[in-house]
């Protein structure tokens, strides 16, 4: 069975330490705050200028000069900070930031990530992907494993205008866990009931398979 | 030192054709609507604008780009406008993509005297091409070069007639550093002062920055993106 979007924030949730300070991109990586363990402490940087962002407003409760990276109306924690975007980049770039998820279009052997444009299709612009991906210390990419025609998107090489290079160091699909390594894509874990070959038949960049797979675990 | 201006239309009176404008805001959060709709109703054309986004195509930024008054946009995202899109797509507009990091420190280095940085932010990819980059500590960076412009325009939530602001919340965003490197800075705020009723310690950006200042009226503070909770 392939993971619900909702699965795959859950297993990246996993990833979570207490005392992190995270930045979750736009889509499925903004769902991994509803999976925070409980009594674990992790703050949410929004790079528009927040570092303790809360769940969203109760109804009624709105307030248009708070809001998140993707211009969602949202709430503070107790001892939240507001900053400019000069210095919300500058812990970004500074390594200050924990640990990053972000979707991508498509990932490289490499650890190559393309995000930001399809050429002729597509311009929406980079917005902060690219200052996060050259700086974060530890990103998890969560995205599907698959494009809608059924192509791979974990690849030899982006196809794709790039956002950053070498700097994914983990994936999370609908239907595996896998690392980027020095020497490829390596498979870590499969989602319960998905076979190897499943997923080695979706995975078009090189991948490592070694000794027994284990299920995701949630 | 009263910097007071009577209104927004005052305020942007001398903003002619060609002009190189920032305009602070991310998304339609903390965006000087009072000056947009000054610089809409007075006209000027070729217009270069320096803002996050582009705003949505009944606001913000959004309103210029319909009247065709801005001939180039240096944003980092413009994905909310329609209109954006098709004057892009039809080379009607000139559009410099820039990381969002990379965007504010350009800025920011335009009004600290800086002029240029060093950023890793983009090596390897399109936005590197033709720049000058170079190692440090084994790791490439790009040259950078700071930003400044004839106007910049910035909302602040409270301000004093010397030009002290205090942002609010996410509404501070870009304004700060636009702030700084306007060669002419104009302020619009939701509630205007005198002297001595700031707190000095929660000023963000000092008068010393900031040309002209006029209490705003009648905001909209569009929201994007309504998202909420169930009440319980």
């Amino acid at each position: 069975m392939s993971l619900t979007k909702e699965q795959i924030a859950q297993r990246i949730a996993k990833e979570l330490k207490d005392g992190y300070y995270v930045n979750l991109g736009i889509g499925i990586p903004t769902l991994v705050a509803n999976y925070i363990p409980k009594g674990m402490n992790v703050v949410l940087q929004s790079e528009n200028g927040l570092l303790g962002m809360g769940p969203f407003p109760y109804e009624g409760e709105e307030d248009a000069d708070l809001i998140n990276a993707g211009k969602q109306t949202i709430t503070t924690v107790p001892g939240s900070a507001f900053f400019d975007s000069a210095m919300s980049f500058g812990m970004i770039r500074a390594g200050k930031v924990d640990l990053t998820v972000l979707g991508a279009m498509e990932v490289s052997e490499q650890g190559d990530i393309a995000n930001w444009k399809i050429p002729g299709k597509m311009v929406k612009g980079m917005g902060g992907a690219m200052d996060l991906v050259a700086s974060a210390k530890n990103i998890i990419v969560a995205m599907m494993h698959t494009n809608p025609k059924g192509e791979s998107k974990l690849l030899p090489a982006c196809t794709l205008p790039l956002t950053g290079t070498k700097c994914i160091k983990k994936i999370v699909t609908e239907i595996a866990v896998l690392d980027v390594t020095g020497n490829g894509f390596k498979l870590l874990e499969r989602a319960p009931g998905v076979s190897v070959e499943e997923i080695v038949s979706k995975t078009a960049g090189k991948l490592t398979v070694e000794g027994e797979i284990p299920e995701m675990q949630f | 030192m009263n910097k007071t201006y009577k209104n927004a239309e005052e305020a942007v009176a001398d903003i002619k054709d060609g002009s190189v404008l920032m305009l602070g805001g991310f998304g339609l959060c903390g965006i000087p609507e009072n000056c947009i709709a000054a610089l809409v109703k007075k006209g000027p054309r070729q217009l270069t604008c320096i803002s996050n986004n582009a705003g949505v195509d009944d606001f913000g930024i959004g309103l210029m780009l319909k009247q065709k008054q801005v001939k180039k946009m240096i944003s980092s995202y413009v994905g909310e406008n329609a209109e954006f899109e098709r004057q892009l797509l039809s080379g009607e507009l000139e559009v410099d993509l820039i990381p969002q990091g990379t965007l504010a420190e350009r800025i920011r280095a335009g009004g600290a005297g800086i002029p240029a940085v060093f950023t890793p932010a983009g090596v390897g990819t399109e936005v590197a091409e033709g720049k000058e980059t170079r190692v440090f500590k084994d790791k490439e960076y790009l040259l950078e070069y700071a930003f400044d412009a004839d106007f910049a325009i910035v909302k602040a939530w409270k301000g004093d007639t010397d030009g002290n602001l205090i942002y609010k919340e996410t509404a501070r965003n870009f304004n700060p550093l636009m702030a700084m490197a306007g060669k002419v800075t104009i302020a619009e705020v939701e509630e205007l002062v005198a002297p001595g009723e700031l707190d000095p310690n929660q000023v963000h950006t000092p008068g010393i920055y900031v040309h002209r200042i006029f209490q705003g009226v009648n905001y909209e503070k569009r929201i994007e993106q309504r998202t909420v909770r169930k009440n319980v």
